[in-house]
């Protein structure tokens, strides 16, 4: 099985500790796993803002990066989210040997190990209070979670992963799958609606009396963190994938 | 910046405001959940209500010409008006044509899409809104700001002093069941001395040309108990096929509305009693041109239940008024853009892409999505934001060569942090600026520094 690891450009950039921590992980389930060298951006933010067509160039470098491998693993939900929904229909298919397009291969990193690895153990301790964001598009398009506005049982894959984790203490907020306002261009074009909407979550969290914020986004992460810090708020984010590796 | 952020911004800046605006919403989301996951057939019930509107939608014509044949046939007087113009011209006739000249209205979001209250008040007939959230803001001269709870942005305070001037009650008195006595005791003047009653169609059963109006109030009930001419208004997606199909509606359109089980009253109008006048009024004011719209067609299936506003967590922070559509929130960014683009594509900024709508919609009609293909449009419809299109376009170059991005990424560290956190920058309003302060997970991996 030879998996790749997908590293979105904002995380390659500002959060390379959370792609080193995804390449432990992996690893340490015994997965032989791979960086193919200089990606940048699947072309999401430029979709959400309505400019599907730029992100097709984007989108066919993508497909050339990855073409070789069986699963390509990625710690972004909402950059997942788009390859596996936006490509289909934005990247021609003419691979003669007969592997399916990435968009049938790609999967969010949490959900590949919960949904394809299924390990009884993960290796990792963290003695903290966490409080697990579900981000919308790891809810309601990759069903990394039930969302709550559905009539279906309960369930969270983020949550089955860190429960795995010794002396972890999981929370959720009230408002357990509210948008935390990031929504890409939307954080720029609609600052104050967003920013609201970022303290509001923000202390939905806190209110849980969780030390740390942690999601398979960190698009939300980050914009939360800009919020807590120029609040001066005390409670810090963190990748999941961070958490799944720590020993602490 | 668009018209819908401009808006919400000023709304915005009143925090303890938009805080209450905000909870007061969530909570009748709240409701609606409880009812949800009360039922074990909840899923289905969206799925077959999805369905039923697929194929009525799909059969248009001929259910509803179903409908005028049973309606008349029940002694029903059936119109078709073209569009919103048509619609006021028939009303007018029909009250002409009958005589008086007051008339008592219940809750119609068609009536607001066609100015019908301001048109009828221009010749000097009284239109009186009997549903007490729209009679609050009818009182205020301001427009309905949710499209099932019209008044949600009024505080009781604001009604208690709008009650003072206009009806008389007590200084300072607030409590809601005294002021909702004075606006019953206000009302009931008006139903004893109407000419006229007006409703609207929540839905149209083809089969057995009658048709079902929901409120809460049982102000549609005492208005047209009262008088002997009742005008129905009913946009075309209205029809549904038989009372079996009604079935499932009103299960899902109090619970999805409000968190009730069922509206307190479900009124079914079959035929007109001994002496008296119903007319429907079927008006299409560019709903066949919406329904030709492939991409968008499936906002016909809507059945105004308003469960999408309440759930969409931009509409709670921004308010109904931050949107430049009469109907706010994702179905009103919707409609607005099958309206007209240009006149409306400010609202469409006014969505995170959460998704949230489409899965409390009880039509399945997936909101979200709509918005999402609506911004694709934007820009060859000439109504896409030129500094985000620059933005997009940079950002795109930049993206598309390893090498310049790479370079760039390389340099950022060393750009002292005030250049880019600073008020300059939007992002900045609420928002620290992330660290650039690492080497990328790229170079890292080049340079082996990734323990393997």
């Amino acid at each position: 099985m030879k998996v790749a690891l997908f590293i979105p450009c904002y995380v390659n950039v500002l959060y390379p500790q959370v792609g080193e921590a995804s390449y432990r992980l992996l690893r340490s389930l015994g997965i032989d796993v791979d960086y193919p060298l200089d990606q940048t951006c699947c072309g999401q933010p430029m979709a959400n803002a309505g400019y599907e067509a730029d992100a097709k160039p984007l989108a066919e470098r993508m497909e050339r990066l990855f073409a070789d491998y069986d699963y390509v693993v990625g710690p972004s939900a909402s950059c997942v989210s788009f390859v596996r929904e936006g490509y289909p229909h934005l990247v021609e298919h003419h691979h003669n040997d007969g592997r399916p397009c990435l968009a049938e291969r790609i999967y969010e990193l949490c959900e590949f190990i919960h949904d394809v690895v299924k390990p009884e153990h993960i290796d990792a301790s963290f003695h903290h209070k966490v409080s697990i964001h579900n981000s919308c598009h790891g809810v309601r398009h990759l069903g990394l979670s039930a969302p709550s506005e559905l009539n279906i049982p309960y369930y969270s894959k983020l949550r089955a992963l860190l429960e795995k984790v010794e002396g972890i203490e999981i929370f959720e907020p009230q408002r357990r799958d509210e948008c935390c306002g990031f929504g890409g261009m939307f954080a720029i074009e609609e600052s104050a609606v967003s920013g609201c909407m970022g303290h509001d979550k923000v202390h939905d969290h806190i209110s849980t009396g969780a030390e740390y914020i942690t999601g398979a986004d960190s698009s939300c992460l980050m914009h939360m963190q800009g919020v807590i810090e120029k609040e001066g708020l005390a409670i810090r984010t963190k990748h999941i994938v961070e958490i799944l590796t720590a020993n602490e | 910046m668009s018209s819908h952020s401009k808006a919400a911004r000023r709304f915005v800046a009143n925090r303890e405001r938009t805080a209450w605006h905000d909870k007061a919403l969530y909570i009748v989301r709240s409701k609606r959940d409880r009812m949800a996951q009360s039922l074990p057939e909840w899923e289905q019930l969206r799925e077959a209500a999805s369905q039923i509107k697929q194929h009525t939608l799909s059969h248009l014509a001929d259910y509803l010409e179903k409908f005028e044949r049973n309606a008349t046939a029940n002694g029903i007087v059936v119109h078709w008006a073209a569009d919103a113009a048509e619609l006021n011209r028939t009303v007018e006739d029909i009250i002409r044509q009958h005589g008086g000249n007051k008339l008592v209205k219940s809750k119609s979001m068609l009536s607001e899409e066609c100015e019908l209250t301001p048109y009828l008040e221009e010749r000097g007939i009284e239109a009186v809104e009997t549903d007490l959230g729209e009679r609050i803001m009818q009182l205020m001269h301001c427009p309905p700001s949710h499209i099932v709870l019209p008044a949600i942005h009024v505080k009781r305070e604001e009604v208690g002093e709008l009650f003072e001037r206009e009806l008389g009650t007590e200084v300072g008195n607030s409590d809601p069941t005294y002021l909702t006595h004075a606006a019953r005791r206000h009302l009931r003047d008006k139903f004893l001395t109407a000419d006229i009653s007006m409703t609207g169609v929540n839905f149209a059963i083809a089969e057995e040309g009658a048709f079902a109006v929901c409120t809460n109030e049982g102000n549609a009930d005492m208005g047209t108990s009262f008088t002997d001419l009742h005008i129905a208004i009913m946009g075309l997606e209205k029809v549904i096929p038989d009372y079996a199909s009604l079935g499932v509606f009103t299960r899902l359109l109090a619970r999805s509305a409000t968190g009730q089980a069922v509206t307190t009253y479900t009124s079914i109008y079959r035929r007109p009693e001994e002496g008296k006048q119903i007319h429907v009024i079927i008006v299409d004011n560019g709903r066949t041109k919406s329904l030709h719209n492939e991409a968008h067609r499936n906002m016909l299936k809507c059945i105004r239940c308003g469960a999408c506003m309440n759930t969409c967590p931009v509409y709670r922070r921004s308010g109904g008024y931050s949107y430049s559509y009469f109907i706010p929130g994702p179905l009103g960014i919707n409609l607005g853009m099958l309206r007209s683009p240009e006149q409306y594509g400010g609202n469409a900024s006014g969505c995170s892409l959460c998704y949230s709508c489409s899965n409390v919609c009880p039509a399945k009609v997936n909101l979200g999505e709509q918005i999402y293909a609506w911004r694709q449009e934007m820009d060859s419809l000439g109504v896409a934001a030129k500094s985000k299109k620059a933005m997009v376009k940079a950002m795109n170059l930049i993206m598309r060569h390893r090498g310049i991005f790479y370079a760039g990424v390389g340099t950022l560290p060393y750009v002292p942090r005030f250049v880019y956190n600073n008020r300059f920058n939007p992002w900045c309003e609420a928002r620290e600026m992330p660290h650039f302060d690492t080497k990328s997970f790229n170079t890292l991996w080049k340079q082996g520094k990734i323990k393997r």
